[in-house]
């Protein structure tokens, strides 16, 4: 009996975890026009739907862009500032770390009306643009941490020796640092698309016309339940799926 | 290539602590020189202003007559090997080796060959494609030697290389380096804590304590006739006697010995091997063993003289018979050359 206990334990965490995704995965099979049992697919009938509906997948692509861009700005700041703040000696630098990290514990909510209200200050119009700026403005305390925390004494030392090879500061960077810190450059970087994916709040604050897949979604939510929703659903959590085990597979393979 | 090294007055403060002290010293081209401490005597601090890691406050520093005090680490013709190593565990033996090539623009071809070549130096030729983390502690080391090597510089810096490795290992690395010198003609700089290993690879030795250069000179000279106290005792055991010098003499409890310099307290340094029943120098009479100990090339022997009562005198003795505690031994000990330090 104590033996079967952790067992029982861990399925009903799993089915917890799990089964709202289970469900919306296998509604997204569903063949009448209702995403609610019994199920009476499969069918691909709202897969198909989703694929020639030019405003989902004109949205899907925009998610990407916003992600990929606003990921790869944040962590090439946030790896910037780590490195700074790690090899040299900078008045403050207690402060400008913690100055970096405090946006971790601000609400979205407060960070994108924050921005909206820059923004409108400043004129500049809402765009895909903006939100790719909120979203850097969450992921760069994010990636910042991750890279700064695994810096050491090991790469430090390397750097040492490939100056004293004759190596530039540049050279140093590019040939020594990066890819020692590769596999958490490459865990920042995919940790803030998956957050960037699937952000609404900043993304629905700070766009208009042009919307990212979350704000797609959520006005397409406002005429109701539908089979099309679990299709997209089901996308973009298979995006999600992938970008993690992209991320597993190159970081895991680097440390092997 | 090789160079003499010239240290003019370097002086070093780390805020309020002195480093090093005015240290002036001259290496000549292809010479083995260790700087030998115990930690925080400055030595690797003076390693680290030869190498251009540290900026010292005051002095300079003329290699092959070139002032290079004020040059980046990669603009001078030193090279280091760290006593961690710093391998890039990124990339295969052959593109560490190559890496200084790399950093002068030199071709693939010309790198892999000369990373071959010098692998080939350190025994590890078959190991060209293999990644750091796949070596042993001692494998990594000829490595990092090959890397700093391959740029063929004119000071070879090395900080405590061996200081990782397990004893055995130490010494036979000891002698393959003293080999790779040999061949090459580079000058050697190399910082070391183990007064066994300065003695089995220097040219010369330089003793430092507190930021200064205690004494400096042939391993020989400096174990027999050390020219401190400090020196004397950190270069292997030593029976301190208490003693007077009169100006010509010095009174010992054992008696007197011709000596000249400053009168006053003084302490007379006696090397264990140095006393023995052999007949000549000191005689130190009458003692009784404490205990003893053998250790196979000697006997290490605790004898307490009745001439000075108090004092402990540790003998090494020759190793056919060891004498047990309670016996009586009659005692000499040599004293060419005279090994005094007036107390201070």
């Amino acid at each position: 009996m104590m033996r079967v206990l952790p067992w029982i334990y861990l399925s009903a965490m799993f089915c917890f975890i799990y089964l709202p995704v289970a469900a919306l995965v296998l509604f997204s099979f569903q063949g009448g026009g209702l995403p609610v049992p019994p199920f009476d697919g499969p069918s691909l009938r709202w897969y198909g739907e989703v694929l020639v509906d030019d405003d989902l997948l004109a949205a899907l692509a925009a998610s990407l862009g916003v992600a990929l861009g606003s990921s790869a700005v944040a962590v090439s700041l946030g790896f910037l500032a780590a490195y700074g703040l790690a090899r040299f000696v900078l008045p403050g630098a207690a402060m400008i770390r913690a100055l970096l990290i405090v946006p971790m514990t601000v609400s979205y909510l407060i960070v994108g009306l924050g921005l909206l209200i820059v923004i409108q200050r400043l004129g500049l119009p809402l765009s895909l643009l903006t939100a790719g700026i909120g979203h850097t403005v969450i992921n760069l305390p994010l990636a910042f941490a991750i890279i700064y925390a695994s810096m050491g004494a090991q790469q430090q030392s390397a750097e040492r020796a490939a100056r004293d090879l004759g190596a530039s500061e540049a050279d140093v960077l590019r040939l020594v640092t990066v890819p020692m810190l590769a596999p958490a450059i490459l865990a920042a970087f995919f940790l803030s698309v998956t957050l960037s994916w699937d952000e609404f709040i900043i993304a629905f604050l700070l766009t208009r016309f042009d919307v990212t897949l979350p704000v797609e979604i959520w006005s397409m939510l406002r005429s109701g339940l539908s089979p099309r929703l679990n299709a997209i659903g089901s996308v973009v959590f298979l995006v999600s799926v992938a970008a993690v085990i992209l991320a597993e597979l190159l970081v895991l393979r680097r440390r092997g | 290539m090789t160079a003499p090294v010239r240290i003019d007055g370097v002086s070093h403060r780390f805020e309020a602590f002195e480093a090093l002290r005015d240290i002036r010293l001259d290496i000549a081209a292809g010479e083995y020189v260790t700087l030998l401490g115990p930690s925080g005597c400055g030595k690797t601090t003076l390693l680290s202003v030869l190498g251009g890691f540290v900026d010292p406050t005051e002095g300079r520093v003329l290699i092959g007559g070139r002032d290079v005090t004020r040059l980046a680490p990669a603009r001078r013709p030193t090279t280091t090997v760290f006593q961690d190593y710093a391998l890039f565990p990124h990339m295969t033996l052959r593109d560490n080796v190559g890496f200084g090539l790399r950093m002068a623009g030199q071709g693939r071809r010309v790198r892999h060959a000369r990373a071959h070549e010098m692998l080939a130096l350190v025994g590890l030729e078959t190991a060209a494609d293999k990644r750091p983390h796949a070596l042993s502690g001692g494998q990594r080391q000829r490595v990092a030697l090959a890397r700093a090597l391959a740029v063929d510089p004119e000071v070879l810096l090395l900080d405590e290389p061996l200081g990782a490795l397990d004893l055995a290992l130490r010494r036979s690395m000891q002698d393959e380096l003293k080999t790779i010198q040999r061949k090459i003609g580079t000058t050697f700089i190399h910082v070391t804590h183990d007064q066994e290993e300065a003695m089995a690879i220097a040219d010369r030795i330089v003793v430092m304590n507190r930021g200064r250069i205690e004494d400096e000179g042939p391993p020989a000279r400096i174990y027999r006739a050390p020219r401190s106290l400090f020196a004397a005792a950190f270069m292997g055991e030593t029976n301190r006697v208490p003693a007077r010098a009169t100006g010509t003499a010095l009174e010992t409890p054992f008696g007197t010995l011709p000596h000249r310099g400053p009168a006053g307290e003084a302490t007379l340094c006696l090397r264990p091997e140095a006393i023995g029943p052999a007949p000549g120098g000191l005689a130190l009479g009458p003692a009784r063993v404490r205990d003893a100990a053998f250790f196979g090339t000697h006997c290490r022997v605790h004898v307490l003289p009745d001439a000075a009562p108090g004092l402990t005198l540790i003998a090494h003795l020759p190793p056919g018979e060891l004498p047990a505690p309670g016996d009586l031994l009659h005692l000499n000990a040599a004293t060419d050359p005279l090994t005094v330090f007036a107390m201070e």
